[in-house]
């Protein structure tokens, strides 16, 4: 019923709660047995926490557990265990303010709230020794970018560890969600991050349609995977116009920026925006179908297609981009399961990760989209990761307009929401999954909104990956990586 | 890199730039709204209803640029077919209230020279851009202004990385709390004359983050835009149309 997304849908009184002292145990005993954590969130009345872990298995299921925590005496940390954790459970701590004993970090992932007005004070970590310098960045960048701030400890030329800082764009998006009707949410869910505008619209979408019990259909389904893939296309392409930019492979970097041209335009054509905003619409699509558009974006993605396949044989065969990139910001597959990297970022280091595989229903089922991983985990498995991806997702796109195109769907108005219902929803956007979940009250008001963009697991990996390197080789490796600050922020 | 691949790319590339910036407008952009003088319904606020940022009030039907995230909902709400949105991309103001349309009211000239500016900057523009809690569309609608496509460099305007070297500051976002001290540090930094250009609909009103706790606005009313750039996120020729009107050049 949930189409091409993958949608959890359980009544609260159904997720199997645990005692506060047996929480750890329980966790740890699912994350150790092979189950991978998709997110964990908790909300907060008076002292008690109530906190939600979502996981998944081999076969793509998920499951949830809940407990509910005293805010003062808490639970102890699983992140020294489990790494992967680290970036929930200091979210958990920063939105909830339960304690988390032991933890090794507790840094404020977003400083929520007041700490906003403290983050310039926040003390980073600091390296000394004779060899020993700091490096400061940010939070405003050189370039046309968002805000971060970004602490590098150096041994001469050497990272020895990046601290990165994030926060500045926090918006608050969560209470927002809250705070206003469910009906019209989503035109705010397209800027979580403008970039992800198709997979975080898509995802809240089916999570706001599992929860009013309608079903889109197959042929709107397919309109939304239409979507997602030309939004990934656009996005790898102007990733890696970046990534040739800073090799200096200019010729790569400018045409690379005109085919992203190609691909958001073709979006505008269909939906009116060059970043798919109303593309997807709950309860309906805003996508068109018409003969002439339809026939204009085969012509568009045919040339694509072949100026790619051009200019990556270019790309990658120029030595110049080769010796650049190879063995620079290396994240070997075992660090990437243990950071929990998502997206392309974990399929280049190895990591067989992909929300659209294993799918039992809807347009990734019906017809399937080629699963690309690499190995070596460097700046060029990355580069080479996004070009695959893009030559995936063309074809995927061309095939889908061979069949049957009828994508377009008024919107229906929003029936009530089931009560006391708790919705997870997951879209594999460029970057990686996007995870919203819904949960509704007594009156099928909404009583918590979570919204995970990729690049909250993803900013480790980052810093993990210039470890060791040169400091000049930290734009390449941010660009490789090209992740989002204000879906972090939120 | 063999010399016979670069030339073939630099075949299929062909000419890219768009000849005359002034006269563009992109097929399928959803640009400057046309309101109708039908009489409303009475009693009627459809359009008013599904409207997301309040850019929509009645008597006369009005729409705020500075507000409108151009999602065409109120297209279908309204029973008399009051509002329609053309591809024409020049949507800014160099005042807030020229932001605001209304029936027969679509023609007027929102961006108005200044002579000041002209004279300065019509040959050479340097902007620094500041994103404060922008999430990165129009960010990438500012960079895609210099790409192939659009050149703006051909007019001499150009980003530049240092606010020392700038002559306009670029606000993009509803300017979230955590970058209100670095927005003002970049400001302060910039040397006189210098103008403020505030892209999009979270900057020029807050748009979807208006009202937010995390939201801090206050630089804006203590330093008033001399430019406002609609949109969300605005097309790069809204951007760089306004710019040239703004400056005369080109």
């Amino acid at each position: 019923m949930s189409g091409s997304a993958r949608v959890l849908s359980v009544a609260v009184e159904a997720i199997p709660r645990h005692e506060a002292q047996a929480w750890r145990g329980v966790l740890e005993g699912k994350l150790k047995a092979g189950r991978r954590l998709v997110t964990l969130f908790g909300r907060r009345a008076g002292d008690a926490v109530t906190v939600t872990a979502v996981h998944q298995g081999d076969d793509g299921e998920l499951g949830a557990e809940r407990t509910v925590l005293d805010a003062a005496h808490g639970t102890h940390e699983l992140t020294s265990e489990l790494p992967a954790l680290h970036c929930f459970e200091r979210e958990l701590h920063e939105q909830t303010g339960v304690r988390i004993a032991g933890h090794p970090w507790l840094k404020p992932i977003r400083f929520e709230g007041q700490p906003q007005a403290q983050m310039n004070a926040y003390p980073f970590y600091s390296v000394e020794g004779k060899e020993v310098h700091e490096v400061a960045v940010g939070p405003i960048h050189a370039g046309v970018i968002e805000p971060g701030s970004f602490r590098f400890m150096c041994l001469g030329e050497m990272v020895h560890h990046l601290e990165i800082h994030l926060g500045y764009q926090h918006r608050g998006v969560e209470a927002l969600l809250l705070a206003r009707e469910p009906s019209k949410l989503w035109h705010l869910v397209q800027t979580i991050a403008g970039d992800s505008t198709v997979a975080h619209g898509w995802a809240h979408a089916s999570a706001l349609e599992a929860l009013a019990g309608v079903d889109v259909g197959p042929k709107v389904d397919v309109g939304r995977a239409f979507a997602l893939e030309l939004e990934r296309v656009a996005m790898h392409l102007a990733g890696l116009a970046g990534l040739a930019a800073d090799v200096g492979a200019l010729q790569a970097g400018t045409t690379y920026g005109r085919l992203r041209t190609t691909a958001i335009n073709t979006l505008m054509r269909l939906c009116g925006s060059r970043f798919g905003r109303g593309a997807v619409r709950p309860l309906g699509s805003g996508l068109s179908d018409s003969k002439e558009l339809v026939a204009l974006a085969k012509e568009n993605l045919a040339l694509l297609a072949k100026d790619a396949r051009q200019i990556d044989a270019h790309f990658l065969d120029a030595s110049l981009v080769r010796r650049r990139l190879s063995g620079v910001g290396t994240v070997t597959t075992a660090q990437a399961k243990e950071l929990g990297l998502v997206g392309h970022a974990a399929r280049a280091s190895g990591v067989a990760l992909d929300g659209r595989q294993k799918l039992r229903e809807g347009a990734y089922h019906a017809r399937p989209i080629e699963a690309v991983v690499q190995g070596s985990g460097d700046c060029l498995a990355r580069g080479a990761q996004r070009i695959k991806e893009i030559g995936a997702s063309l074809t995927w796109l061309r095939a889908t307009l061979e069949g049957e195109v009828a994508w377009s769907a008024p919107r229906a108005s929003l029936p009530r929401l089931a009560k006391k219902t708790l919705v997870v929803s997951m879209v594999e956007g460029w970057r990686g999954e996007v995870v919203h979940a819904l949960e509704t009250g007594e009156q099928g008001e909404l009583v918590h909104a979570k919204v995970q963009d990729p690049s909250l697991r993803n900013w480790m990996g980052l810093a993990q990956a210039v470890r060791g390197n040169e400091i000049s080789d930290f734009p390449i490796c941010n660009k490789s990586f090209d992740l989002s600050y204000c879906g972090n922020d939120l | 890199m063999s010399l016979l691949s670069a030339l073939a790319v630099r075949a299929s590339q062909g000419t890219q730039f768009i000849k005359d910036l002034r006269a563009a407008s992109p097929q399928g952009f959803v640009g400057l709204p046309r309101i109708t003088d039908a009489a409303c319904p009475s009693g009627c606020a459809a359009c008013t209803e599904v409207c997301p940022t309040q850019a929509l009030t009645l008597n006369p039907v009005t729409l705020d640029l500075g507000r409108c995230v151009f999602c065409t909902e109120c297209v279908p709400a309204c029973p008399e077919q009051k509002l329609s949105f053309s591809t024409e991309p020049k949507l800014s103001a160099t005042s807030r209230e020229a932001l605001f349309v209304r029936a027969g009211g679509e023609a007027a000239l929102r961006v108005k020279a200044s002579a000041t500016f002209q004279k300065l900057f019509g040959r050479s523009l340097k902007l620094r851009q500041v994103s404060a809690g922008g999430c990165n569309a129009c960010e990438l609608e500012l960079n895609a202004a210099v790409n192939v496509n659009f050149d703006v460099q051909r007019y001499g305007i150009e980003w530049v990385a240092s606010p020392r070297h700038a002559d306009a500051l670029v606000l993009t976002g509803p300017l979230s709390q955590g970058m209100r001290e670095a927005v003002r540090l970049a400001w302060d930094a910039m040397p006189e004359p210098r103008f403020l250009v505030a892209v999009g609909a979270c900057a020029i009103s807050g748009g979807l983050y208006e009202g937010a706790r995390a939201v801090e606005r206050s630089f804006l009313s203590e330093v008033g835009p001399a430019l406002y750039v609609p949109g969300c996120p605005p097309h790069p020729l809204t951007f760089v149309n306004a710019l040239l009107d703004f400056v005369g050049a080109g």
